[in-house]
């Protein structure tokens, strides 16, 4: 069936199922790559977008729940990498693989936008459900808090 | 290819790469122009890894994976420096599978390592040449001209060419023989050895980077494969209606079945092919299929261990031997012994495996999130029963490989898919796919026995180490080979008058697989711990025992190692010699900085380990604590690496961070087990990583400013983590740990 959504302010008819998982919507139906699969099951957070400014993992959020809502992906997170995240991320050389940083970025994102100096801890809570294999996480911790004005 | 209604960013992309002849997968604000130079210019191509173009545009060709160690970055930097060539005009192009760049494989740390000069020739001969046609021009030795900036300075005059004037001519001038071509004196690397930002930084954080299922062709399928549960397993009926009733599937299809040994060869299974990703999985769990489970259905991985202990309490085949072990054990004052257990490992890189194929006109081109391009080439024209030369593999972006990528089964399968349909297909492993069917690391359990005299000193040393060899995925072999024990068995310096290392059995029943530092892990895990236990037999500070058992600093013969020969990762002990003194003062470095000497009077609770391996030293203290829940956390971490020579001192520093965390999944998730031949786990909530709230809150390395030859980077520091770890948790709670993962119950 015909589904409509927004996703970086841009709005798209998809011919798809509601319970369709809005990961394979963006990647194989609108061809927005930069969210990532990495299990499928909500358990490494490499998928993560925003509904509405607010982190949610796409692999198990169906097109159901995402109605009018507005998404926003990596691809929409700033026009062209000047988020003060992404900035802080290639300053402190933050990726190894790379392959898990759009699902962290956009967790950080929404972690600032309601917590804009978070402590190590806030930073632990929030971050606890991305992984990442190459273990950049000393680097993820210093770049948020670089972004948030209270870091290296 | 007519561009189709599908055919979007995406996919312009794609064939907007075909056209450039490789994947260009990103580009650098500082290091890199707007576009590659292309190959159809006039310019300077002294050789397959470098173009010059008369606009003064470099490109450089990475041979190797970028799967996060920074290769892209590194190389292009060393490439550059060699050259004098200014950073702002470098591109990076990623290159195809082809034995025209010699070893593609990016494992075994070995991008720098071993081939630091041959890789500085290439960037040589090319200087040579411009040097030479600025010669030529101003009318004198080219022994006045000097390569600097992206210019040709004329030292007498100070005339200057640019690199952009001299291309053309450069490249007209026949390719000078190495032994004519000098490399740069080091000193003259300006950027070599410094930090150096990261090449593909942007690309990263703007999800820009292409990785292996980034790939969309016009009309590509998506395949997921249920396969068998136990190795060796085949299909006894399926049934693939309810799957071809799920819309968007197209087929089932039954792929074939592998005969050892097993290689790298598709799994066998049922595919189901759909038109995207969702389809085929919801088609993929609408099958109904029975299983054959074949011979090795009856493995039980905790039962294994019975078998694994008696290999080791049993004398095995000798692999290093000095003076008399059994004498001298006999007459030791003392005897120490422990027997250390680590599972199988499996490598969970984020992107799961996948591969996407085009088989046409017998042809095939492949795009793969590949460590081995030429692996992948070779694999898929041997079950396309074509010529490697027809088969063209792109590599893309690989999201983490950590030596599963190297193994080009899922490419297999694409190619198998992509003939039997016509069509682009993409082979998209899921999570469980990669937890269930993996190239495990070898289980091992190893057996260490410690002769001690009267006054403490140790006098013996046996090791016995059984463990399923990555050779039985080649051949039918059921225990580790003598060479496999080079990897922290036979290259320990030992003070021990009398050394005796043995294999024992150990036949494997999943498929076995290099994993980020192999056989390491377990080898220093046991060694690493069982020092640790010295001590604490000796009442003896673990630093001191350290010490004492590597003995003094020196380069240990094979002779004085009780080895016939030694490996070395493929390097001469010329090169690279075991030295004692190295390793000696990895732990003086890591103790020094970890204030290992004051930990008691700093309330800090301290482990330490180090080890030899890929032809680095890598020192590590943790400090281990009580989190208030009562969990055990691993609160500090400090490294220390000698790697001799380094080309980019943050991609060093990043790996050796990424390695400790690597370890503390080890130390405290790691392990896959199998019951019924089948593995138990099947994604992250059973298939345990480290998560931010386990890892340190500061990291700190130190880098050993060294003259020596590069050794490996990306996997030396995992081997000495976790009995770093352990040690210290044996320092927190007096609890010994001899199998990993731990089992630590949470007392809240």
């Amino acid at each position: 069936m015909s589904l409509t959504l927004t996703v970086n302010g841009v709005e798209h008819h998809v011919d798809a199922e509601p319970e369709m998982p809005l990961l394979w919507v963006l990647r194989d139906l609108l061809n927005l790559p930069g969210t990532k699969f990495g299990c499928g099951q909500a358990l490494c957070g490499a998928c993560t977008v925003h509904l509405d400014g607010r982190p949610v993992r796409s692999c198990v959020t169906p097109m159901s729940r995402v109605g009018a809502a507005q998404v926003t992906t990596i691809e929409g997170l700033s026009p062209n990498g000047s988020h003060p995240l992404q900035q802080a991320w290639v300053e402190l050389a933050v990726p190894q693989c790379g392959f898990c940083q759009a699902g962290q970025l956009m967790t950080a994102a929404a972690l600032l936008a309601s917590t804009p100096h978070p402590t190590d801890d806030e930073i632990d809570r929030s971050m606890g459900g991305n992984i990442c294999r190459c273990g950049t996480y000393t680097r993820i911790r210093a770049a948020i808090k670089k972004a948030a004005g209270s870091g290296p | 290819m007519t561009p189709s209604p599908r055919l979007t960013r995406r996919s312009m992309l794609a064939l907007l790469n075909l056209s450039a002849g490789g994947l260009v997968l990103g580009l650098y604000p500082t290091l890199g122009v707007a576009a590659p130079a292309t190959k159809a210019s006039k310019g300077l191509t002294p050789n397959v890894f470098l173009h010059l173009s008369n606009d003064g545009r470099l490109t450089v060709v990475c041979h190797r994976s970028e799967m996060g160690q920074g290769i892209r970055s590194s190389l292009a930097v060393l490439l550059a420096d060699e050259l004098g060539a200014d950073l702002a005009l470098v591109n990076i192009e990623q290159a195809d599978g082809d034995e025209k760049y010699g070893d593609q494989n990016t494992d075994g740390s070995s991008s720098i390592r071993g081939k630091y000069d041959a890789l500085r020739l290439t960037a040589a001969t090319a200087r040579s040449m411009l040097e030479t046609a600025a010669a030529q021009r101003w009318r004198v030795s080219p022994t006045l001209c000097f390569a600097k900036n992206h210019v040709v300075t004329n030292q007498r005059t100070q005339a200057k060419l640019t690199f952009a004037e001299l291309a053309d001519a450069a490249g007209a001038l026949p390719v000078p023989r190495a032994e004519k071509v000098t490399l740069r004196p080091q000193a003259e690397l300006e950027h070599v050895g410094t930090n150096m930002p990261l090449l593909d930084g942007p690309a990263y954080v703007t999800g820009k980077a292409v990785y292996g299922a980034d790939v969309t062709l016009p009309g590509t399928l998506v395949a997921v494969i249920a396969r068998p549960p136990v190795v060796g397993g085949t299909v006894r009926s399926v049934d693939g209606s309810r799957a071809m009733a799920v819309r968007g599937v197209k087929r089932v299809v039954q792929v074939r079945n592998p005969v050892p040994p097993y290689v790298f060869q598709p799994w066998g299974g049922v595919a189901v092919i759909a038109d995207n990703t969702w389809a085929a999985m919801r088609g993929r769990a609408a099958l109904d299929i029975t299983w054959t489970d074949g011979d090795n259905a009856a493995y039980d991985s905790d039962e294994y261990r019975k078998t694994l202990s008696e290999s080791v309490n049993t004398p095995g085949v000798v692999a290093r031997n000095v003076g008399n072990v059994e004498q001298a054990l006999a007459a030791a004052a003392r005897v120490v012994e422990a027997e250390y257990h680590v599972p199988h490992l499996a490598h969970l890189p984020m992107e799961p495996p996948v591969a996407l194929a085009h088989f046409h006109d017998g042809r095939c081109e492949v795009w793969a999130s590949t460590q081995n391009p030429q692996e992948a080439r070779e694999n898929a024209a041997k079950v396309l029963g074509i010529d490697p030369k027809d088969v063209t593999v792109h590599v893309t972006f690989v999201g983490g490989g950590f030596g599963r990528k190297s193994k080009a089964d899922f490419v297999a399968e694409a190619a198998l898919l992509s003939k039997e349909m016509g069509a682009p297909v993409r082979v998209q492993w899921t999570r469980e796919d990669d937890v269930q069917h993996d190239y495990y690391n070898a289980v091992s359990t190893q057996k260490l026995t410690a002769g001690l005299d009267a006054s403490g000193s140790v006098t013996a040393w046996r090791h016995r180490t059984a463990f399923t060899p990555i050779a039985s995925l080649f051949a039918p072999i059921s225990a580790p080979l003598v060479n496999d024990l080079q990897q922290g068995v036979l290259d320990l310096a030992l003070a021990a008058p009398n050394v005796r290392a043995e294999t024992g059995r150990a036949p494997a029943h999943v498929r076995v697989g290099w994993l980020r530092s192999v056989y390491n892990i377990f080898h220093a895990f046991a060694v690493g711990s069982f020092v640790d236990e010295l001590a604490f037999a000796k009442g003896q500070d673990p630093k001191a025992t350290w010490l004492e058992v590597i003995g003094p600093a020196r380069k240990v013969s094979l002779e004085a190692l009780g080895v016939k020969q030694l490996p070395n990762y493929g390097a001469t002990l010329e090169d690279h010699p075991v030295d004692a003194g190295r390793l000696r003062n990895v732990i003086e470095r890591v103790t020094q900085i970890s204030n290992w000497a004051d930990r008691k009077q700093n309330g800090k609770v301290l482990g330490l380990a180090a080890h030899r391996s890929f032809l680095s030293y890598v020192g590590v203290v943790v400090s281990a604590v009580t989190r208030p829940d009562g969990r055990i956390a691993i609160d500090d971490a400090w490294v220390v690496v000698d790697a001799g020579l380094i080309v980019n001192a943050d991609r060093v520093r990043s790996q050796m961070e990424g390695a400790v965390v690597f370890g503390i999944s080890h130390a405290f998730y790691g392990g896959a087990t199998m019951k019924k031949g089948a593995t138990v786990q099947s994604n992250f909530h059973d298939a345990k990583l480290a998560r931010i709230r386990d890892v340190p809150r500061v990291i700190e390395v130190e880098i050993i400013k060294s003259t020596e030859k590069p050794g490996g980077v990306g996997e030396p520091c995992v081997p000495p983590v976790a009995p770093a770890i352990a040690n210290a948790v044996f320092a927190l709670t007096g609890r010994r740990i001899r199998r990993l993962p731990m089992q630590l119950e949470v007392s809240v």
